[in-house]
């Protein structure tokens, strides 16, 4: 909970993770080159008083995580977004399994979202059933830019992905947070491009896709893509920190996401431990658009709006219990736009 | 004799296809040797994990670039600390084309329809932005929807923009209209304000990904960070 002249703001953190990088635990020259090129995220886009070393980057403790989270970050539920990349890393980046012991622990303050991956077929499946039931899952995160052996990504309409899928239907895992990464087979076509969450989406109007990093590098397709899919939520995971450092792109981000999908469908997220929640929340209640013409299209953003995204939206989408003081001041407002205006000259 | 000045200005004709802007002026060009008639470029880019298609168009422009400076015979280009550099550099160096370096990984033989595809972008992101500047004069946009190309005054925005729309195959003669779509077709008056929403999208989108790629690049390797052109 953070409270800012007379605001109070329930805060969920929809994007944590509990990685492990160690040198110990990685396994070759891209794990190397993975954990380096997020720690270029961080040291880039973090106030200068938030930059870790190197060497703490790569594997934090439990105490560090709960301080920067719960004691000084101002989270109410974290939620774990679990990343295997077992070709990176011996025991995986960010499993389940690790994740799952924070949780046991402190039942409360975490959700653990599990994973799955289409290529291992029939066995696969029959893992993440059992998965599903052992940690009562309500959500997954698929990250489709995994590698795995000579594949080096997949797609969520695939068939497999699909059976997966139906599985989670099945079980009521409701959320599927989706993640898009940069080496999709095949290499000809955009990597990034989030053209399979629309399809699937349609196809499975009873679960909710969150579409990590608001679809970024592809702002404007995920854009699109939202005002067409009721199912589609955005994830402000890598947008967020920008509101440091690029202050005007953040404005812009936030700006086209209410305007085309809406304040009912943006979760704030840290990518902890990408970024720490502390100076993203604050920055967030403070903040306002620059006076310059480029911004006059954007509505305001209310005290009301940002309590939706800073954890009133997630909290719908997990049946998180939300204190009374902490919920929306008006209720029944509404921004968003109306998505039959949509043109269609784009495609 | 080739001179460094010919080659780099040969090199600021290659774009990052995503960023829309030269590589030159992203400071992805890192090295550059001239030995007799041969020519060897180094390139690096923000991250290790860069999108491996994007990074193959740049070092195979960047050679077909280098080798349209008259005198050089023989132009090597090496991307440096990529994931992927191997593949790419044999790629292109060896002339094996994308197919080649990525074999069993491409459903295609070459990038084309991937540059397309960012062409239109490009041009969309370009036309927001002349017409941004000509709303801000004072014209509307439905006065826009019905001007034709010989009615603008010259300027940098205006060149880069029919540049654009040159590569894309469009109509840039004089009496064609101003505002079209990345078909060629023109938008009629009462859909040129959505569709001009909609382009500001994909000009936000392209912009912050150049912005968050400059700082990359800068912590990467530990330079000072390019000035951003911003609207």
């Amino acid at each position: 909970m953070y409270e800012k002249d007379g605001e109070k703001y329930f805060v969920v953190d929809e994007h944590i993770h509990f990685w492990d990088a160690s040198p110990e635990n990685t396994t070759n020259k891209y794990g190397e080159g993975f954990i380096k090129c997020f720690y270029d995220y961080h040291k880039n886009l973090s106030p200068e008083e938030y930059v870790w070393s190197l060497e703490k980057y790569r594997k934090y403790s439990e105490e560090d995580m709960m301080h920067d989270l719960f004691e000084v970050g101002h989270v109410d539920v974290g939620i774990f977004q679990s990343t295997y990349l077992s070709d990176f890393y011996n025991t995986g980046f960010n499993t389940l399994e690790r994740n799952s012991v924070l949780k046991d622990k402190y039942p409360d303050k975490f959700i653990v979202n599990g994973s799955f991956d289409p290529r291992f077929e029939q066995k696969g499946l029959e893992a993440f059933e059992r998965q599903i039931q052992e940690h009562s899952l309500k959500g997954v995160k698929l990250y489709t830019a995994e590698w795995n052996g000579d594949s080096h990504g997949w797609e969520l309409d695939d068939e497999w992905s699909l059976k997966h899928l139906d599985k989670c239907v099945e079980h009521g895992v409701k959320n599927i947070h989706v993640h898009k990464g940069p080496t999709i087979w095949p290499l000809n076509k955009d990597s990034f491009d989030v053209a399979d969450v629309d399809r699937v989406a349609s196809m499975y109007p009873e679960l909710n896709f969150i579409v990590e990093h608001v679809g970024l590098p592809r702002l404007e397709d995920f854009c699109w893509i939202g005002t067409q899919e009721p199912n589609v939520y955005g994830g402000l995971a890598v947008a967020m920190p920008f509101i440091h450092a690029k202050p005007r792109y953040f404005a812009q981000i936030i700006g086209e996401l209410l305007y085309w999908i809406g304040e009912d469908r943006i979760l704030f997220a840290s990518d902890y431990a990408l970024w720490q929640p502390k100076w993203l929340v604050e920055k967030f209640v403070d903040f306002q658009y620059p006076g310059d013409p480029e911004f006059d299209d954007y509505a305001e953003i209310t005290p009301d709006i940002k309590r939706k995204i800073l954890g009133l939206n997630a909290a719908k989408l997990y049946d998180l219990r939300v204190p009374d003081e902490l919920q929306l001041v008006t209720v029944g407002e509404d921004t968003g736009f109306d998505v039959t205006e949509k043109p269609a000259t784009e495609r | 004799m080739i001179y460094h000045n010919e080659v780099l200005d040969a090199l600021s004709g290659v774009r990052d296809p995503e960023l829309d802007e030269p590589i030159t002026d992203l400071d992805f060009v890192s090295a550059l040797e001239i030995d007799g008639d041969s020519v060897l470029v180094r390139l690096r880019l923000p991250t290790y994990f860069c999108a491996p298609n994007f990074a193959y168009l740049m070092v195979a422009d960047a050679q077909a670039a280098a080798l349209s400076v008259p005198g050089v015979e023989r132009a090597t280009i090496f991307l440096d600390d990529h994931y992927a550099s191997e593949e790419i550099n044999g790629g292109v160096n060896e002339r094996r084309g994308f197919d080649g370096a990525f074999p069993e990984k491409t459903a295609g033989p070459d990038l084309e329809g991937l540059r397309t595809t960012f062409r239109r972008k490009s041009f969309v992101s370009r036309q927001e932005q002349l017409c941004r500047t000509l709303r801000a004069e004072g014209r509307p946009a439905e006065e826009l929807a019905n001007m034709r190309l010989e009615d603008l005054p010259p300027s940098e925005e205006f060149e880069t923009y029919l540049a654009r729309r040159a590569e894309l195959g469009l109509d840039v003669s004089a009496e064609a209209p101003l505002i079209v779509d990345p078909d060629g077709n023109r938008v009629p008056e009462e859909a040129v304000v959505q569709h001009l929403r909609f382009a500001k999208t994909v000009r936000v989108s392209i912009e912050g990904n150049a912005s968050l790629c400059r700082g990359l690049l800068s912590t990467r390797y530990g330079i000072p960070e390019r000035e951003e052109k911003t609207a």
